[in-house]
C-alpha cells in the first residue's frame, strides 16, 4: 500500500515579480518528520502553502492525502491539516479569549449552521492540559507572551485532529525557555500521534532529535536534502548560510 | 418631557427606525472595529450616498442606488485590500474620493432645488416612511439571522482571519458577506440617519463596547445596546432642544463612545502596564 501522503512535483509559485519557488519536488511518508532550513527568503514558508493550498501554483502539481490541491479540493484538504504560523502580533483587546481560539480548530470539520458540542469542548480542555496552557484558557488571546500564544496555536491545530502537521517557525521571536519547551511538545505530539509534520525552523539545536529527514532550502529550491546529522555538518550550514562563520553555524548547530 | 408626541404616527416610526438602526448599525460595527475596517466602512457609506444620488438625479428609487453603488464598493475594495496590489489604505481612498467625487457631480448635475439630497446628507428619522420602515426592518432581521445562524464562522474570521482560512472556513466569502451586510446595513438606515452620519452609528456604538468587554458576544449585545440608546437619546435631545435628529443621535453615540473609553477596564490594564517599571 501506498504511504505517500504528500507529492509535489516540479512547483513553481511566484509573487509578482519574485519566485518564491522554481521547481521545488517533494514526497514524503505517512507520519514522518521533516525539518526544512534555509535563509530567509528561500521558500520554506511558501513551501508550506503549497500544502495546504494557502499558495497558488504557476506550475506544476501538488497531491496531498489523495487529493490533488486544487481551487476545488483546497478547502476540504485545509480540514485535515494543521497548521501553526509564525509568532503573529495581536491585538490585546480582541474579544476572544484563548479557550475560544482553540476551538477554532474544529470550527472546519465542524461544518456550517453546527454548534460546537459538549465532548468538543472537553477535548480543547484536555488539550489545552497537555500543552501546558489550561490555566489561561479563560485569558483573552491577546494578553498570551510570544511562547503562550504558540502553545495556544499548536493546541488549536492539534484538535483540529489533523493528518498533517505544517508548523511554520513556531519557535521564532520567543525566549530560549519557551523555545525548548515548545520543540519538547512538538516531539511529544510527534511520537504520541504519529501525524505527519513539516517544521520550518532556524532553531536547529533540537531537530537531530525529532527529525526522520532534513531539506535544506535556498534561494527557492531544494540545495539538499538528507539525514540530519549530514546535513547540519558546520560546512554544509556555512554554504547554506552564504558563509556565514563557523562561530555563526556553531550558535545554531547541536 | 410630553409624551403625548408618541402618539403621532410619524414619531413612533422614528422610534422604531431608531430601535432597527440602532441594532443593525452597531452589529455591522462590531465586525467593521474588530477587524480594522473603519475606512473600508466610511469608503461604503459615501458610496451608498453617491448611488443614492444618482437614484434622485435620474428620477429613480433613492435606496435602490445606494444598494448598488454600496455592494460594487464593496465588490471592489475587498479584492483590493486583500490582494495588496496597492497599499489597502491607498486603494480605499481612491474609491472613497471617487464616490465624494461622484455625489458631488451628482449633487452638482441634479436640477431645481435640492432639498431631498441635502436630506440624504443629514437624513431625518422624523420622516422615515413606511416603506422605508419594511426595508429597514427586514434588513435588521436578515443581519441578526446571519449573525446567529454563522456566529462561530464570523468570530473565527473577525478574530483570526488567516486562521480560519487555514482550518477549512469559507474565510473569504464569510469576509465578503461581512462587508455586502455594510453594505445593506448602510442603505437600509440612510434615509433616517443620512449619508454622512451614518458612520458615526456604525462606528461609535461599537467602539465603546470594544473598550467593555473581551468577549464578542457581549461586545454585540452592549454595542446594539448603545446603538438603540444613542438613536433614542437623540431622538429625545432634537425633540426637546429642536435639534437636527441625524446630528443628535451622531453626537449622543460620540459622548456614549467617551464615557466607555474614560471607564475602560482595558485602558486600565494598559496604564497599570505603563506604571510597570521597566524590565
Amino acid at each position: 500500500m501506498d504511504s505517500t501522503v504528500i507529492r509535489i512535483r516540479d512547483v513553481v509559485v511566484s509573487y509578482r515579480e519574485d519566485v518564491a519557488l522554481q521547481g521545488v519536488s517533494l514526497e514524503m511518508r505517512k507520519g514522518e518528520f521533516l525539518g526544512i532550513i534555509g535563509p530567509n527568503g528561500a521558500g520554506k514558508t511558501t513551501l508550506l502553502t503549497v500544502i495546504n493550498g494557502l499558495g497558488r501554483l504557476v506550475h506544476g502539481e501538488a497531491w496531498v492525502l489523495g487529493s490533488r490541491v486544487n481551487g476545488t479540493s483546497r478547502t476540504a484538504l485545509r480540514k485535515r491539516i494543521g497548521y501553526v504560523a509564525q509568532v503573529q502580533k495581536i491585538d490585546p483587546r480582541l474579544p476572544i479569549n484563548v479557550r475560544e481560539t482553540v476551538m477554532v480548530g474544529c470550527y472546519g470539520r465542524l461544518g456550517l449552521l453546527r454548534r460546537p458540542t459538549r465532548a468538543q469542548w472537553e477535548r480543547v480542555d484536555n488539550v489545552l492540559e497537555m500543552v501546558g496552557i489550561a490555566h489561561l484558557a479563560r485569558r483573552p488571546i491577546g494578553h498570551l507572551s510570544g511562547g503562550e500564544y504558540q502553545k495556544a496555536a499548536i493546541a488549536r491545530a492539534l484538535v483540529q485532529q489533523p493528518e498533517i502537521f505544517l508548523l511554520d517557525e513556531p519557535t521564532a521571536s520567543i525566549d530560549p525557555q519557551a523555545q525548548r519547551e515548545i520543540m519538547s511538545l512538538i516531539q511529544l505530539i510527534h511520537t504520541e500521534y504519529r501525524i505527519t509534520t513539516l517544521l520550518v525552523t532556524h532553531d536547529l539545536r533540537q531537530l537531530p532529535l525529532i527529525c526522520d529527514r532534513l531539506l535544506l532550502m535556498k534561494e527557492g529550491k531544494i540545495w539538499r536534502e538528507g539525514a540530519p546529522e549530514s546535513m547540519l555538518a558546520e560546512d554544509v550550514l556555512s554554504e547554506l548560510y552564504n558563509g556565514a562563520t563557523s562561530a555563526e553555524t556553531a550558535s545554531l548547530c547541536p | 418631557m410630553d409624551l403625548s408626541i408618541f402618539q403621532y404616527q410619524f414619531m413612533q416610526n422614528a422610534v422604531l427606525a431608531g430601535l432597527l438602526g440602532g441594532i443593525t448599525c452597531a452589529v455591522i460595527g462590531v465586525f467593521v472595529v474588530t477587524m480594522h475596517l473603519s475606512f473600508i466602512g466610511v469608503c461604503i457609506a459615501h458610496a451608498a450616498f453617491a448611488g443614492a444620488l444618482l437614484g434622485l438625479w435620474l428620477g429613480f428609487e433613492p435606496l435602490i442606488g445606494a444598494l448598488l453603488f454600496s455592494l460594487a464598493a464593496a465588490a471592489i475594495i475587498g479584492p483590493m485590500a486583500d490582494r495588496g496590489e496597492l497599499n489597502p489604505d491607498t486603494s480605499i481612498g481612491i474609491v472613497f474620493s471617487l464616490m465624494l467625487g461622484l455625489a458631488f457631480l451628482f449633487m452638482g448635475l441634479m436640477p431645481g432645488a435640492r432639498s431631498e439630497a441635502l436630506s440624504l446628507f443629514w437624513g431625518s428619522i422624523l420622516t422615515v416612511t413606511r416603506h422605508n420602515l419594511i426595508f429597514l426592518a427586514i434588513t435588521t432581521a436578515v443581519i441578526v439571522g446571519l449573525v446567529v445562524a454563522f456566529y462561530k464562522e464570523i468570530q473565527a474570521v473577525l478574530c483570526h482571519r488567516e486562521v480560519a482560512l487555514a482550518v477549512g472556513i469559507p474565510a473569504t466569502f464569510v469576509f465578503y458577506g461581512l462587508l455586502f451586510s455594510a453594505g445593506v446595513t448602510i442603505t437600509a438606515s440612510l434615509q433616517s440617519i443620512g449619508g454622512l452620519l451614518i458612520y458615526s452609528l456604525i462606528l461609535n456604538p461599537a467602539a465603546a463596547a470594544y473598550q467593555l468587554t473581551y468577549s464578542l458576544k457581549r461586545m454585540l449585545l452592549i454595542a446594539v445596546g448603545f446603538g438603540v440608546i444613542s438613536c433614542w437619546a437623540g431622538l429625545a435631545i432634537s425633540y426637546t432642544l429642536d435639534t437636527p435628529s441625524g446630528a443628535s443621535i451622531v453626537i449622543t453615540s460620540s459622548v456614549i463612545f467617551g464615557l466607555a473609553t474614560l471607564f475602560s477596564p482595558k485602558r486600565k490594564v494598559k496604564r497599570w502596564r505603563q506604571a510597570r517599571p521597566a524590565g
